[in-house]
């Protein structure tokens, strides 16, 4: 008997009631929503004063193009940046998360953070959720020990490269890096190079489009922006033939006038006026 | 414009060099699985892999293949699957590459604190047996298969096996991967014990090279590294340098 003095004691424990009706409500053709995913086309390298980052702008979900100009690439710091791919709201929180524990350490210890921290800080995160934060990312920046790239995968594996690309657009980026990778590039090569990784990846790869964002990071610099955008891919082309047919193209065998009879009636009311 | 496209590519090759120092990566796994997500979302790094490690007169030869797999895409080609865990101590990984890059941060961390407290340099079985601790608790969760080699003043050069399961145990030589099936009869009819350092590391690229020709999740260069009372001698052989045999 449950009083207010002494309330029923619940049985505790979980309740898996709603799992066994989500199963069968799938069963039955209904499906939970979908997060949004950018299929993405991203990519960095290194060059000789620093690093050059790029990505595309398309988000999706599912069929549709979810935002035609998101932007993909994530400060962490104020000379380490990140692109991200995989499921928007994933990179978008764990860039943030990781961007404020990285200023926190800065101020706590009084000097500039390591790239190869951000790295530690992600990848521990990531394998703390065994893949299930969908976030691949491509962090890259500039320090006092040189300029890296990595590569860091949704279940915490990362690798260090002197150039990397991620996404469902990587193997469209990743050609054109092979083709034309150098070592000690120039700042105008690097950049024209990951503009092309990023427009091949646009232009071949259906979940990436729209625009190029590029961060170029340089050593003697102490800040840098994201030019958003770099450059516009994706545009609608311009039509440059006439489909119409020229006037008189089909012969007019016969014509026939059929006049429209209107009839027309005149309703006036009256307001009553007393 | 598309300058690039043009141009020579003398050092195609040149970041192979850059891996050399890097103690970073290796073999990557996918997970959570959920329906609809991309294959490169999904599948785990893994570590189609050849490892070997053999003893020699005074030390160690530890080698890999430098491929990493993401289904069939080779998502790093010069991979370092040879990793640092006390000066003289490193492991060969094989498995899910963000399990083995996880664990060996953790024994790196442990064998650290465990050579502050002793005051003197760990010993490899100290080494294996943390390797063994963390592979057999976490065994249902992770899919690891390393090998543990280094040299200590105690017991000089070793070799240790820790399997899937969590097992260990030591061998004079061992090899581990994907790729090690293949190379099983060229081991047990090529080894012989005490061999000097430079028959070790012949035995060991051939061994390596012959898997990761056999094996298609594995390829690359291959990785040596030597590990005697002087500490580690790493060395890269690239692709086009591996000992040649019947092609055909």
């Amino acid at each position: 008997m449950a009083t207010g003095l002494a309330p029923e004691i619940p049985s505790g424990g979980f309740s898996f009631g709603n799992f066994q009706r989500n199963l069968s409500l799938e069963v039955q053709g209904l499906h939970p929503p979908k997060a949004i995913k950018t299929g993405t086309t991203i990519c960095g390298l290194t060059f000789n004063n620093g690093v050059v980052l790029g990505a595309d702008t398309r988000a999706t979900a599912g069929n549709v193009v979810a935002d035609k100009n998101c932007s993909k690439i994530h400060r962490l710091a104020p000379k380490i940046f990140c692109c991200g791919a995989g499921t928007a709201a994933d990179t978008e929180m764990t860039t943030r998360n990781i961007e404020s524990q990285l200023e926190l350490l800065r101020l706590n210890m009084g000097r500039e953070v390591p790239v190869v921290v951000a790295n530690r800080l992600l990848k521990q995160m990531l394998f703390r959720y065994q893949g299930y934060v969908s976030a691949a990312l491509v962090l890259g920046g500039v320090d006092k020990f040189g300029s890296h790239i990595y590569c860091i995968y949704p279940h915490g594996s990362t690798d260090k490269l002197p150039y990397a690309t991620m996404g469902s657009g990587s193997l469209a980026a990743m050609a054109v890096f092979e083709r034309g990778w150098k070592l000690d590039m120039d700042e105008a090569y690097a950049v024209q190079l990951v503009r092309d990784a990023i427009a091949a990846g646009i232009t071949n790869d259906l979940g990436s489009g729209s625009n190029v964002d590029i961060n170029i990071i340089r050593r003697d610099e102490p800040k840098t922006k994201i030019i958003r955008p770099y450059e516009e891919i994706g545009l609608r082309g311009k039509r440059h033939g006439k489909y119409t047919y020229q006037k008189g193209t089909t012969k007019v065998l016969e014509t026939e006038v059929i006049p429209i009879v209107v009839e027309e009636e005149e309703v006036v009311q009256r307001m009553d006026e007393d | 414009m598309n300058s690039y496209l043009t141009d020579n590519v003398p050092n195609r090759f040149a970041c192979l060099g850059l891996g050399t120092n890097s103690p970073q990566s290796l073999t990557k796994r996918p997970a959570a699985s959920l329906r609809d997500m991309p294959d490169w979302l999904t599948s785990e790094h893994s570590t189609g892999t050849s490892l070997m490690a053999a003893e020699f007169d005074g030390g160690v030869v530890i080698g890999a293949d430098t491929r990493t797999t993401t289904g069939a895409y080779v998502a790093n080609r010069v991979t370092d699957k040879l990793t640092r865990v006390t000066d003289r101590i490193y492991c060969c990984r094989s498995g899910s590459a963000a399990d083995t890059q996880a664990i060996a941060d953790v024994v790196t961390y442990h064998l650290e604190f465990h050579e502050i407290e002793t005051g003197e340099p760990a010993l490899v079985r100290s080494a294996a047996a943390v390797f063994k601790d963390i592979c057999y608790n976490y065994r249902d969760q992770m899919s690891a298969g390393i090998i543990v080699a280094g040299w200590d003043s105690r017991h000089g050069g070793q070799v240790y096996s820790v399997p899937i399961g969590g097992m260990v145990v030591r061998q004079p030589v061992t090899i581990g991967g994907s790729g090690s099936t293949f190379i099983y009869g060229y081991v047990d009819s090529t080894f012989k014990p005490k061999m000097t350092r430079e028959e070790c590391e012949q035995f060991v690229l051939n061994g390596l090279t012959l898997a990761l020709s056999r094996d298609g999740s594995s390829g690359g260069c291959v990785r040596l590294g030597t590990i005697t009372k002087d500490g580690v001698d790493r060395r890269v052989v690239l692709h086009n340098d591996l000992p040649k045999f019947y092609e055909g």
